[in-house]
């Protein structure tokens, strides 16, 4: 349990070991184990309120647990503002709601991490924010301002801010939930592309298609506890567990 | 024809736009509507003949002759006394008279210069922030009129340093007075109040119970009573030699007076920020203070302007209290002129002035805060 080593152990840029977390008296993450090795692509699903999302929320701390161990890059999560601070420059998250920042033009929302938090300069966060924004496709938007732009595109935004801090880990919360049916699409081809150039990623999904496309593995929770882990494959046509079967049933079935 | 065929935009119709219109939109809709709309137009005939007569058509102009930027103007060949001037009616050329004593209360005369070069640099202030918007080096030069302007103040009205001649701040009177308590009130409560909303959210526990305490028992006392308390209690806590303003103690009792409401205030606007810009602003690994300066504190305020500038302008209303602490502010130096025995009993014209001097004021203050609101509103900018 005091494994506070600086150095990755077997290639596991993310250790997590007998998580608990409750809300009060609700007991929301049940002993969860889960080690995530560098470079690899997670997809978590199960119906809501499982705990996927607290499960990733923790990871960069922004929900506390009291009981277990997270080692992110081989650091120990802790109280530590300064340890919390390191491990968030590397650890990028997209939210559902993709929270930009809405009194910051586009371009701002994206340089503000590289310019105070990696102490980058104007110029350079400048330069590289333009380059992301190009590759999500809305490079000529840069100066306007978040709700000026479709939620497709805020997401699209959002993954590039995610980006623009060069992170190891890239932490996905149901990127697409909030999106407008026609807009899911434009967002799941730019996971894709990241997903194909070698980055962690752990994403919280619904998109099962997504997740036969990219993932490595797929990882199925409910009420709180890992039910099954297993590749695609395997996973979409194997499934060992009747709540998985069910889940899949009723996912699948559109 | 195809039906989907896209329209051009078309005016609308005539029976929609126009006076008739909006009279029947906004005062005869209902039958209640209606009926107020003729309550009112009914107070408004017995009131406004009376007092426009009382204000203009029967009020005395007499000012003899007025020397306006170096031209003569003569309104009468004599000015109107207060015996001449008649009781029915405005006496206007008191107000003339005594303007002197209304803005700048007993500063003395020979040096009335020094508060107007003070006006002149505040007013030039104003229009500089605007020039400079575009310059390089806007900041730098902003914050160095932020720390020079104070400074420069004091000394001009204070004077000191064997160059000025020095004047004490019990001359110090009038509108004058009551901008500078009103103006440094409302300046230096702001970064207080907004520490004072972070501190109440903090989630150090020792920081938030002081803020909780210091915000509710402030805003538990009436500013009369913290006024009263600045004046006669503080000075039984000093020894007897050491005598503090009694300027200055009204200054930091007002300052922390409204440093309690600025903090709840801004903590309504805090609390406006939904959780996950906290949590973006988290996730990207910004510290507490960059999170609160670049993020939080950016919106929070946008969203806190109309009722900081509600909170000003009551605040502005509120140093009129001052008079009970023996300060000659803009309102109470209208017993003082009014008690003049060449112009007994005018205070029913000193009253008015001040009340319409304030309302401009205050109304280009509010005014100004809906231009505010509508230059920070990024959001909905479709």
């Amino acid at each position: 349990m005091n494994n506070q080593t600086g150095s990755l152990n077997n290639g596991n840029i993310i250790e997590i070991s007998q998580l608990n977390k409750w809300y009060g008296d609700f007991h929301a993450l049940k002993n969860i184990n889960l080690n995530v090795k560098e470079g690899e692509i997670i997809v978590v699903c199960g119906p809501s309120g499982s705990g996927k999302s607290t499960l990733i929320r923790c990871i960069n701390f922004l929900e506390k647990f009291q009981e277990g161990q997270i080692l992110v890059g081989g650091t120990e999560l802790t109280d530590d503002a300064q340890k919390i601070r390191k491990i968030r420059s590397e650890v990028s998250m997209v939210f559902q709601h993709f929270n930009l920042f809405p009194h910051l033009t586009i371009i701002d929302n994206l340089t503000l991490a590289p310019i105070w938090v990696h102490n980058e300069t104007k110029q350079e966060a400048r330069e590289k924010a333009l380059s992301l924004l190009d590759r999500v496709g809305i490079k000529d938007q840069a100066e306007k301002y978040p709700n000026q732009l479709s939620g497709g595109q805020q997401q699209r935004v959002a993954i590039a801010r995610s980006l623009c801090t060069s992170p190891k880990i890239m932490l996905f919360d149901e990127p697409t939930s909030a999106l407008d049916p026609e807009m899911i699409s434009e967002v799941l081809d730019v996971m894709v592309e990241l997903a194909n150039e070698g980055i962690t990623m752990i994403c919280v999904t619904h998109e099962m298609g997504f997740a036969k496309k990219v993932a490595q593995r797929i990882i199925f929770m409910d009420e709180g506890q890992v039910v099954e882990e297993n590749d695609p494959e395997n996973f979409f046509n194997n499934a060992e567990s009747d709540r998985l079967k069910l889940f899949l049933s009723q996912i699948l079935t559109h | 024809m195809p039906i989907n065929e896209i329209q051009t935009t078309r005016i609308p119709p005539k029976s929609q736009i126009g006076t008739l219109v909006w009279l029947k939109e906004n005062l005869f809709s209902t039958w209640t509507n209606s009926a107020l709309t003729a309550i009112s137009l009914y107070l408004l005939y017995i009131c406004l003949p009376p007092l426009l007569n009382w204000l203009l058509i029967s009020a005395n102009f007499s000012f003899g002759t007025v020397n306006i930027f170096g031209f003569s103007i003569q309104f009468s060949e004599e000015m109107a006394t207060n015996s001449n001037c008649g009781r029915s009616a405005a006496c206007w050329p008191f107000i003339y008279e005594k303007f002197d004593m209304f803005i700048y209360g007993f500063y003395p005369r020979e040096e009335i210069w020094r508060p107007n070069t003070v006006f002149a640099i505040t007013a030039l202030l104003f229009i500089s922030v605007k020039l400079i918007k575009n310059l390089k080096h806007k900041n730098k030069i902003l914050l160095s009129f932020i720390v020079l302007y104070p400074v420069i103040s004091y000394f001009l009205l204070l004077g000191g340093l064997g160059i000025l001649p020095v004047v004490e701040t019990y001359k110090l009177g009038g509108l004058m007075l009551t901008l500078i308590i009103a103006s440094f009130g409302i300046i230096i409560s702001f970064p207080l109040g907004i520490l004072l909303a972070l501190g109440r959210q903090s989630e150090l526990s020792t920081v938030r119970f002081f803020s909780v305490i210091y915000i509710e028992f402030i805003r538990a006392v009436p500013l009369i009573t913290i006024l009263f308390m600045a004046s006669n209690v503080l000075p039984l806590f000093f020894d007897a030699g050491i005598s503090m303003d009694k300027l200055v103690r009204a200054l930091i009792a007002i300052t922390l007076f409204q440093a309690a409401y600025m903090a709840e205030v801004v903590r309504g606007g805090l609390q406006a920020i939904p959780k996950g810009q906290y949590e973006a602003a988290d996730a990207i690994g910004l510290s507490y203070f960059q999170k609160n300066i670049l993020i939080v504190l950016p919106q929070a305020l946008k969203i806190s302007i109309p009722n900081i500038v509600g909170s000003s302008i009551s605040l502005f209303k509120d140093t009129t209290l001052v008079l009970i602490i023996g300060l000659m502010d803009f309102l109470a130096v209208v017993t003082g002129a009014a008690a003049d025995k060449e112009w007994l009993g005018r205070h029913l014209e000193g009253y008015v002035f001040v009340a319409m001097v304030l309302w401009v004021m205050l109304y280009t203050m509010s005014r100004y805060s809906k231009k505010l609101e509508l230059r920070f509103n990024t959001e909905n900018t479709n």
